[in-house]
């Protein structure tokens, strides 16, 4: 906060001063001003905040590491021998003490004496390399400054640098999303990675049991617990197919409806209403699906249940009569709920650019509409379509919150819809709420997944979005 | 056709002979009936779409309107000095203290153990206590006097009242005993109980306690966070989108980044909350479920879609706007900033405006950034713990006391207000200032 109230100060100071200076400087001369004062104070601007910002930077990011390593040279054999994890806690514990806080566990007695010492000379050493970087970021900022008012005259050209740097600036802000790119990878590789030194990957990708627990005994090293996610991928397909179940047939024919037979009126009042669909938070649905359409699902096969036991499906009668709220079939039928207007959305913009001619041609022969729109339209729509099912089933697969309020958390490798299933996206979410250590495995598991799914979707999103354009061109 | 009158007559068509007819007009029945059946099921599609829309929403309202008032008592309570601690009130067991007076004033005589009063204890809120404590703190005066405290009743016994806890379950089924319903029947037939807005609803953080939880704890985390996304989201997705539309050349650094904004978009929420719990929380030691790192995170989330939205309405604006300027000689920079950027304005806005919507709304990141454990009160500053709208919803939802459920419902309504709001506005923004070129 501080580092942002001196940076505004820097920059509203460079900028008065710059401007009155290009002011000054032509006052009571008889030449043209290359540029305007304006310009003038956004030049000094830059050069007092800019190389500022970039020492700034670097210290904040290097700083812990500095620091970190001038702690740990300090380090005594009672620490040092440590294993790693009491290790981290400790210095964890000290770093709390050192800012006058309460430590979380007890240490014994000379680890206890230790702490203190150490959160002392931790506090120490954070202080002294934040004013050394305040000092130093002052003085790159005060010598920026200077070479800029130096060279403020009205023949110099600031207009041209200041744009110069706003060109750098918009690149900047557009590599920011190669930057995201670069660190969705970079944070799920790392962490993946880890993980895969601990689960072999053949038995991550290939193992049919699921179940993270972590090592209860302590002379056991890594995890005990199976990660084969197999049943995941399985129940993320099973809801995944299901969605698209309901949201293939009722967004296609929506859309088909939209395009072809609809009124402009009906257009107006149903695009916007299924728009609405759309813009609804995930969480809503999950709370939907949760407490209306699991319970009254479940009524609904308890019911039937209830009126075949006894009867020659007497099997069949038990099974419905205990199914639960959390099947596959209440979380897919939600998400297809939550698909329909992004595929009805998608097929009518597919549909819409199928050239009239064909349409002309097709009726001129006499076809009815719906032949017209099946044995014309949909074929030469259909690798569109196709890309639009594969956008919906990619968000299928990486859809969160309905799962995870709605489906279960048993690992189950079936495929019967009316049964408990769990995905990659809820066993995310489970394995990262939890109150855990960073860095055990069944932590870092869920980065394998997420690894896992930023992979398949990404995958499934520039096949659809290939597919797409090429229908695209075809029509050009 | 202008000398279809000199053409000869062409000679007639053979008429179709009877059974041909017969069989056209047979098959021709049947192409219209697939064509009214092909119809009917995109009706019916349509239909089935808006009558989920309408039972989502109706759900909600039927399930979420009652929380939005609440049954209170008017207790009178004799406030025994020996009783009550002078030197610190709040210590002081007033809901014990007007239970036992209810049931000596109602002749019903308690055990040893006090298991009635206890019974009837639990049916009024703790608030009960905080107000008669902060009478007595402000009114020292009021000792050995007997005052009426108003204060909501308990979560269950709100839901009887509510007509949500029914006699005709078994007792043993229920939270509430066959004596506490008599006893709630008395308190309403002496007229003590009211029912009134629920202001606790919209003035309180979270609480453990359904009947003084609300939501304004979520909205101030939420409007924190969005108010990060927005300073960092907006003047970087509108400058990206001017780079991309108005200064890149066309080569391939530019086209992988165009590229690689189209595949962010459709990146999976959760794998957004990965990189900030990886990048932000692991890597940079911000503070974890504080309104900085999901504001972080949600502007990463929003940048594609705002990218999209900025070029598309840069795009909108005609290229003799530019010309225009850069033959009066202005450079480049200055016809963008001067003149393109303004008159995009209203799309760039209504853009920006339906991605923070949009962003309002996404849970699931929030979840993995650690937003997810219950922080009480109304925060104050974006490094500090806080909640937000979407994940109080899922935290509600998950919570074992059913009086959550309906504020739950009522909580989406208001998350839902909220985006409405925010949709109408960007609406209205295109409607006004929107021009067509």
């Amino acid at each position: 906060m501080t580092w942002l109230v001196f940076l505004i100060l820097l920059l509203a100071g460079a900028l008065a001063y710059g401007g009155g200076l290009a002011l000054a400087r032509r006052r009571g001369r008889d030449v043209r001003s290359h540029s305007r004062p304006g310009q003038h104070a956004a030049f000094a601007a830059i050069w007092a905040v800019i190389p500022a910002l970039v020492v700034l930077t670097i210290g904040q990011i290097t700083l812990p590491g500095i620091a970190t390593g001038l702690i740990e040279a300090g380090e005594t054999p009672a620490v040092a021998e440590l294993e790693p994890f009491r290790r981290a806690a400790f210095y964890s514990d000290a770093r709390r003490v050192g800012a006058g806080d309460q430590a979380q566990q007890i240490w014994p007695a000379p680890l206890a004496q230790e702490l203190t010492a150490t959160g002392q000379r931790i506090a120490w050493i954070g202080n002294g390399l934040n004013l050394a970087l305040g000092a130093l970021v002052a003085a790159v900022a005060l010598i920026g400054a200077l070479v800029a008012f130096t060279r403020i005259r009205p023949d110099f050209r600031a207009r041209s640098r200041v744009e110069a740097w706003v060109a750098i600036g918009l690149f900047a802000c557009s590599a920011i999303a190669v930057l995201t790119t670069i660190g969705i990878i970079a944070s799920l590789v790392y962490d993946s990675w880890r993980f895969f030194q601990s689960v072999p990957i053949t038995e991550f990708l290939f193992g049919t049991k699921w179940s993270p627990q972590i090592a209860i005994r302590a002379d056991q090293v890594g995890s005990s617990g199976a990660f084969g996610a197999v049943p995941l991928f399985a129940g993320t397909l099973l809801i995944m197919l299901i969605a698209m179940i309901v949201a293939g047939p009722i967004g296609l024919f929506s859309a088909i409806y939209l395009s072809e037979y609809a009124g402009p009126k009906t257009r107006a009042t149903v695009k916007p209403l299924l728009e609405i669909l759309a813009g609804v938070p995930t969480v809503v649905y999950g709370f939907f699906a949760a407490l209306t359409v699991g319970p009254a699902l479940r009524v609904f096969f308890n019911t039937i249940g209830g009126w075949l036991i006894g009867g020659p499906l007497d099997g069949v009668g038990q099974y419905l009569a205990l199914v639960q709220n959390q099947m596959a079939l209440t979380a897919g039928a939600v998400m297809g709920i939550m698909l329909i207007p992004f595929v009805s959305s998608l097929s009518d913009d597919i549909i819409n650019a199928v050239p009239q001619s064909l349409r002309d041609g097709s009726f001129a022969m006499g076809a009815t509409k719906s032949e017209t729109i099946s044995r014309v339209l949909m074929p030469a729509a259909l690798p569109g379509v196709a890309g639009a099912f594969l956008l919906a089933v990619s968000r299928a697969i990486g859809e969160t919150m309905i799962v995870t309020m709605a489906a279960g958390l048993a690992a189950n490798l079936t495929f019967n819809p009316l049964d408990t299933v769990t995905t990659v996206t809820v066993q995310i979410v489970t394995l990262l709420t939890g109150d855990q250590e960073f860095n055990s495995p069944k932590t870092l598991a869920a980065f394998g997944l997420g690894l896992t799914l930023f992979l398949v979707t990404l995958a499934l999103n520039i096949i659809a979005q290939r597919i797409v354009s090429a229908y695209r061109e075809q029509y050009d | 056709m202008t000398d279809a009158a000199d053409m000869t007559p062409a000679a007639p068509v053979a008429a179709p002979s009877a059974p041909l007819r017969d069989r056209l007009a047979a098959g021709l029945k049947r192409r219209h009936a697939r064509e009214n059946r092909f119809r009917w099921y995109g009706r019916l599609a349509i239909i089935a779409a808006l009558a989920f829309l309408a039972l989502l929403m109706g759900r909600i309202v039927s399930q979420g309107y009652t929380a939005f008032y609440i049954h209170t008592a008017a207790v009178a309570v004799h406030l025994d000095p020996a009783k009550v601690d002078r030197g610190y009130p709040a210590g002081s067991n007033f809901e014990q203290m007007a239970a036992e007076q209810m049931l000596a004033r109602w002749g019903e005589t308690d055990d040893a153990a006090g298991t009635k009063a206890k019974a009837l204890r639990s049916l009024f809120s703790s608030e009960l206590k905080f107000r008669a404590a902060e009478m007595v703190t402000r009114q020292p005066g009021l000792i050995g006097e007997t005052v009426p405290v108003t204060a909501p009743l308990s979560d269950d016994a709100d839901l009887y009242l509510k007509g949500k806890i029914s006699r005709d379950v078994p007792s043993d089924q229920r939270r509430l005993s066959d004596q506490q319903l008599n006893w709630l029947d008395r308190m309403q037939a002496d007229g003590l109980v009211a029912s009134r807005f629920n202001s606790a609803l919209f003035l309180n953080g979270d609480s453990t306690e359904p009947e003084l939880a609300g939501v304004l704890g979520a909205v101030v985390g939420s409007a924190l966070m969005l108010l990060v996304t927005a300073l960092i989201a907006i003047p970087l997705g509108v400058g990206a989108a001017i780079y991309l539309e108005e200064f890149s050349p066309r080569n391939r650094i530019s086209e992988l980044i165009e590229v690689n904004i189209n595949n962010l978009a459709a990146v999976p929420s959760i794998v957004y909350g990965l990189l900030g719990l990886a990048l932000f929380i692991n890597w940079m030691h911000l503070p974890r479920a504080s309104p900085l790192v999901g504001g972080l995170v949600l502007a990463l989330m929003a940048l594609p879609t705002l990218i999209i939205a900025t070029r598309s309405s840069l795009k909108a604006v005609p290229p003799s706007i530019r010309e225009a300027a850069l033959a009066m000689g202005a450079s480049r920079t200055q016809a963008v900033f001067g003149h393109v950027l303004p008159l995009a304005m209203p799309g760039v806005m209504t853009g920006a405006i339906i991605s923070m919507a949009h962003a309002l709304g996404e849970t699931a990141p929030l979840l993995l950034i650690g937003m997810i454990s219950f922080v009480p009160g109304v925060p104050a500053a974006i490094d500090q713990p806080a909640g937000a709208l979407p994940s109080l919803i899922y935290i509600w939802e998950n919570a074992s006391e059913r009086a959550f459920h309906e504020r739950t419902a009522a909580a989406i309504m208001v998350l839902l207000a909220f985006m409405i709001l925010m949709n109408a506005a960007a609406i209205i923004l295109r409607r006004r200032f929107e021009r067509r070129w």
